[in-house]
């Protein structure tokens, strides 16, 4: 590892996400303004506030769909920077879930799950086909194995979403809005999967406005504001006793519906 | 149908005249997908109705319309049944079809035309669906050339074809192991069928001897084959990161689009010479790169079209499973774009098949040259009508194939579409 950490925060203990001072500019538009944290092993934070916080954009540069422009980003012992060989690492390590589900149409649900690990794990298509099989039947659609997404609604579009993602066998998952483009009745359904996830003990990073799933699922809840992490708390802290007013004024308005 | 068994008895209080009426909401009921369009919303007549005869003007201008094509028709009917001499077209068959490639190498053309014959059985047997019918069209085709009144020899090599593509189409019945192969062999088949019609040195065919539809068809196959990739690349340079890159396909594809092609064919008929005198490319290899260089620009466009229609979600999904960008562009973004632009592509194959005719300029005999030289010829003075229109339907029957193979493929590659 390259850089060195002058200041461990006391209750980490073994990182696998460590973000020094990392900035983001869209333009001139100063999206991320120095976020210093890290993730454990394990961990399951809860990334919220409001649109145009650059909470999207900061867990997008965790697998450098976005570059970030100063600071470092080290995930899983590796420093994200422009060696493409390196970030090619790190998206075998790094699953990520679209608000848009983005699965590839042309492809059967089937395909969309085997691609990854039969193209960058090189596994064979059978044992590739195996493993795809077991994890649609662990998100609970099996039987649509062999449609193509167009056939399938939302929730279960982002549920095969999950299943490609899960297939690479990655280390952390990333989840951006997961269920901001679903109709209400399916949005229990694809949290009943990440809570799932989430007992087995993935490292999951949620950007999500579901404030139940926060309370009951997130061991921490990072709250972003126009680029800064304003609070970062356990569930229970945040909800009832947080500390900043900007805070305060998000959780009194999320919750009043 | 859902049978109805309330017996002669029917309904209790319901008077027999809504009997009928009650029986038929039961059955829409137990049966919904019964339910059909009332008729007189669609069919033939009313469509009619609806759309040439639903005004009184629209009435004037059909009427107008049908007056005009029955006497058009009419005409056209009574010339080609009485009037025309159509004896011109028989007479010149070879020269439509191979100009003046000499009479003692046509073997040459048949062996070309046998090893598609065995590409295309092989195709038919192991894809079946369009390959099938294509091949179905070419035994027909074959075989009625095999029953007219032609010399032996060609009738021989006619019903040979026939056999050819029969016996190749049941060898590749089901093998669908293979398919990886055939394709191959139909891109071998590409040089093999150039080496077999131009042979060696003087004792092959030079090229300034090929002529009529086989030039025709030899330029456009070529122009297709080798712009497409070169097309695709240009339009993926073109949406480069590097600016080296993207400027430089930028400049080509303005620059190429900003010229006819007649002045690129005349660039590469007179100018190559003189700035590379030592090179000594025939005139027909010249066409070929002056065509497919012009017809890659225009393709890169509607390529990059396509492009531009993927989201960047799908980008962005195909990264973050690892994917490079090779992979991601061969297995996601072009195999999606390509389908979108179908359409666009194969109109600009058929705009190149027919802007072959073009090479007449430097002195080539492509199918419409024979045409122009068969009217030249004394002997069939003042048939242009009957010459021109076989050329006409030569180049729709192509044309139009094209057009019908696309329309099928957009409709196999249909598969998970909203």
């Amino acid at each position: 590892m390259k850089t060195h950490l002058t200041e461990p925060q006391e209750k980490i203990k073994n990182p696998i996400i460590i973000c020094e001072d990392v900035h983001k500019w869209f333009d001139d538009f100063h999206v991320l303004k120095g976020i210093t944290t890290s993730f454990e092993k394990g961990e399951r934070a809860v990334i919220c506030g409001p649109s145009g916080s650059g909470k999207s954009t900061f867990i997008r540069t965790l697998n450098r769909l976005e570059e970030h422009q100063r600071g470092t980003i080290i995930v899983d012992g590796v420093e994200l920077s422009d060696d493409l060989r390196n970030i090619n690492l790190i998206r075998q390590e790094v699953g990520m879930v679209f608000q848009q589900f983005n699965l590839f149409p042309h492809l059967t649900n089937l395909q969309n799950i085997t691609l990854g690990p039969i193209r960058v794990r090189k596994m064979t298509k059978s044992e590739a086909e195996e493993v795809a099989l077991s994890l649609l039947e662990r998100v609970d659609i099996a039987d649509q194995a062999y449609k193509y997404p167009s056939e399938i609604s939302g929730g279960q579009q982002q549920r095969v979403a999950i299943a490609r993602a899960l297939a690479m066998e990655p280390k952390i998952m990333l989840f951006d809005e997961p269920t901001s483009a679903l109709d209400p009745e399916m949005i229990t359904e694809v949290l009943d999967v990440m809570r799932e996830l989430a007992r087995s003990g993935m490292t999951m990073l949620v950007v999500t406005h579901e404030m139940g799933f926060a309370r009951e699922v997130a061991d921490r809840i990072l709250f972003f504001d126009e680029g800064v992490i304003v609070e970062d708390a356990a569930p229970a802290d945040f909800f009832d006793n947080p500390q900043h007013e900007r805070t305060k004024l998000f959780i009194s308005q999320t919750l009043q519906h | 149908m859902v049978a109805c068994n309330n017996g002669a008895g029917g309904y209790k209080g319901i008077p027999f005249n809504r009997q009928k009426t009650v029986v038929n909401a039961l059955r829409i009921i137990k049966n919904m997908q019964e339910i059909k369009p009332p008729a007189h919303t669609t069919g033939s007549v009313r469509w009619l109705k609806d759309n040439l005869f639903n005004t009184w003007y629209n009435v004037l201008l059909s009427c107008l319309a049908l007056i005009f094509l029955f006497f058009a028709f009419k005409g056209l009917l009574t010339w080609a049944f009485t009037e025309a001499k159509w004896g011109v077209i028989p007479a010149n068959l070879q020269l439509f079809g191979v100009g003046a490639y000499p009479r003692e190498q046509i073997w040459r053309v048949w062996s070309v035309i046998y090893i598609l014959c065995v590409l295309v059985g092989l195709s038919a047997g192991m894809w079946g669906g369009l390959t099938l019918r294509f091949a179905l069209v070419l035994v027909g085709i074959c075989f009625i050339g095999g029953l007219s009144p032609f010399e032996l020899s060609t009738r021989g090599w006619f019903l040979g074809a026939v056999a050819t593509t029969v016996v190749s189409l049941f060898l590749g019945r089901g093998r669908t192991g293979l398919r990886p192969w055939i394709l191959g062999a139909w891109l071998l088949s590409f040089p093999l069928i150039m080496i077999v019609l131009r042979g060696f040195g003087e004792n092959g065919v030079l090229t300034s001897n090929w002529g009529g539809l086989l030039l025709t068809l030899i330029l456009a196959v070529v122009g297709i084959v080798v712009s497409f990739p070169l097309g695709v690349f240009l339009a993926l340079c073109r949406q480069s990161n590097l600016p080296a890159i993207r400027w430089v396909s930028t400049a080509y594809i303005e620059m190429v689009r900003g010229v006819p092609l007649i002045t690129i064919l005349f660039m590469g008929s007179i100018l190559i010479p003189i700035f590379m005198p030592g090179l000594d490319i025939n005139q027909v290899l010249r066409m070929m790169i002056g065509i497919t260089f012009f017809s890659a620009a225009y393709m890169a466009e509607n390529v990059r079209g396509g492009l531009q229609g993927i989201p960047r979600g799908q980008h962005e999904a195909a990264q973050a499973i690892g994917l490079n960008y090779a992979q991601t562009m061969l297995l996601i973004v072009l195999p999606q774009a390509l389908r979108s632009v179908i359409p666009a592509i194969v109109g600009q194959f058929i705009a190149l098949f027919k802007d072959t005719s073009l090479v007449a300029i430097i002195g080539l005999i492509d199918l419409l040259g024979v045409a122009r030289s068969v009217i030249a010829n004394p002997d069939w003075f003042g048939l242009q009508a009957e010459v021109y229109l076989f050329a006409a339907i030569i180049y729709f029957v192509f044309s139009y194939s094209m057009s019908y193979g696309s329309q099928e493929i957009e409709d196999a590659l249909r598969v998970g579409e909203i």
